[in-house]
């Protein structure tokens, strides 16, 4: 019974179960699924003086956002479950031979669990290459999916989903950016850093 | 706390299908959005679709499971949409469900904010290896150094709210 669960469950399991949410939410409470939103609504929740909050954290973000707040925090209490029940899946081993081969060359020597830990950990974070990865990756994540009003969840799925032709335009820009990123300053960052 | 609206109109997410009531705070519906969010989190570790290694898998064209995946929940999501629509299916309140348009902006760049934002979330995507949805789910695993990935990811979006007035949209 616990091998019928273990991961990697394959695609044509998991897409469909992650496209449920989107009915699911719309159901409940006409919420539409996207979840960057909720990095607007927590600077928006941070207590400091109206004169030094932007105009664009000032709303009600209780009213806006405590439904998708309380998402998120089950997004991170189901992948705790799912690791306390079934272990930390090994997606650094179950990736295709092409890939483990790519990174071993660009110096990812121990390729396990769902991060590589030469850099996505606190003694990671203190390496340049780990630095770059973390923070500066982190940064552009929370700046552009602001500015493209919407990431994977917003753009790639409720978007295309609702055929808008604007959330097309930000998919293709995501992977333009992600191609770039993985075959030009990648090799730079952990070929030269790490 | 004033609650002047934003004037730039914000496509996505929270607060687009309708204005939000009292009814979205009671804790019954809350409990159900945190058991929507338990289930995708849960999906989210077994499908590794939150790993950093299936991202440059991704962007390296080197396997089909995360195109598969996107693919097939946006194929759910669209025959779910035409559902709703076609028979004018309501929320459990009874109430009508309506997505906003996404708008193009008024700038003399067609699109700007969503092919320049979308390629510099683009490389923090291949970089962190995680989009935001991701980032909660590997905090949740254990990856505790994802916090500051998550600080880092609120320094960028505080730091679109001051340039927002400059930026193309």
């Amino acid at each position: 019974m616990r091998e019928f669960f273990e991961a990697p469950w394959p695609w044509y399991v998991a897409g469909p179960l992650i496209g449920l949410v989107v009915p699911l939410l719309l159901l409940l409470g006409g919420k539409v699924f996207g979840i960057s939103v909720n990095l607007r609504h927590i600077c928006a929740a941070v207590p400091v003086p109206d004169r030094f909050r932007p105009s664009f954290f000032q709303y009600d973000w209780k009213g806006a956002g405590l439904w998708n707040l309380t998402f998120v925090i089950g997004i991170a209490i189901g992948a705790f479950l799912a690791v306390l029940l079934l272990g930390t899946p090994d997606a650094g081993q179950s990736v295709s031979e092409a890939t483990r081969a790519d990174l071993a060359e660009l110096g990812v020597a121990d390729a396990h669990g769902l991060v590589p830990n030469d850099f996505f950990t606190w003694s990671g974070l203190a390496t340049p290459a780990g630095f770059v990865l973390i923070v500066v990756g982190g940064f552009l994540v929370g700046f552009g999916a602001r500015y493209a009003g919407g990431c994977t969840s917003g753009h790639a799925i409720s978007g295309l989903a609702d055929l808008q032709l604007p959330s097309l335009v930000a998919v293709v820009g995501f992977f333009a950016g992600g191609l770039l990123a993985t075959h030009l300053l990648l090799p730079l960052v952990i070929g030269g850093g790490g | 706390m004033t609650t002047k609206p934003s004037t730039v109109q914000e496509p996505e997410g929270g607060a687009a299908s309708r204005e939000p009531g009292p009814a979205d705070r009671r804790p019954l519906a809350l409990l159900g959005y945190l058991a929507i969010g338990m289930f995708l989190g849960f999906v989210f570790i077994q499908s590794e679709v939150v790993s950093w290694y299936r991202i440059q898998e991704m962007f390296r064209f080197q396997s089909f499971h995360m195109y598969g995946i996107i693919g097939g929940a946006v194929a759910v999501a669209v025959i779910s949409l035409q559902l709703i629509k076609r028979f004018d299916i309501r929320t459990v309140d009874g109430e009508p469900i309506r997505l906003a348009p996404k708008q193009w902006g008024d700038s003399r760049i067609p699109g700007a904010r969503y092919w320049i934002g979308g390629t510099l979330f683009g490389v923090g995507w291949a970089m962190l290896g995680a989009c935001p949805g991701p980032i909660f789910a590997l905090l949740g695993s254990g990856v505790t150094v994802l916090i500051v990935a998550l600080l880092a990811a609120l320094l960028g979006t505080w730091a679109y709210a001051l340039l927002r007035p400059y930026l193309p949209h």
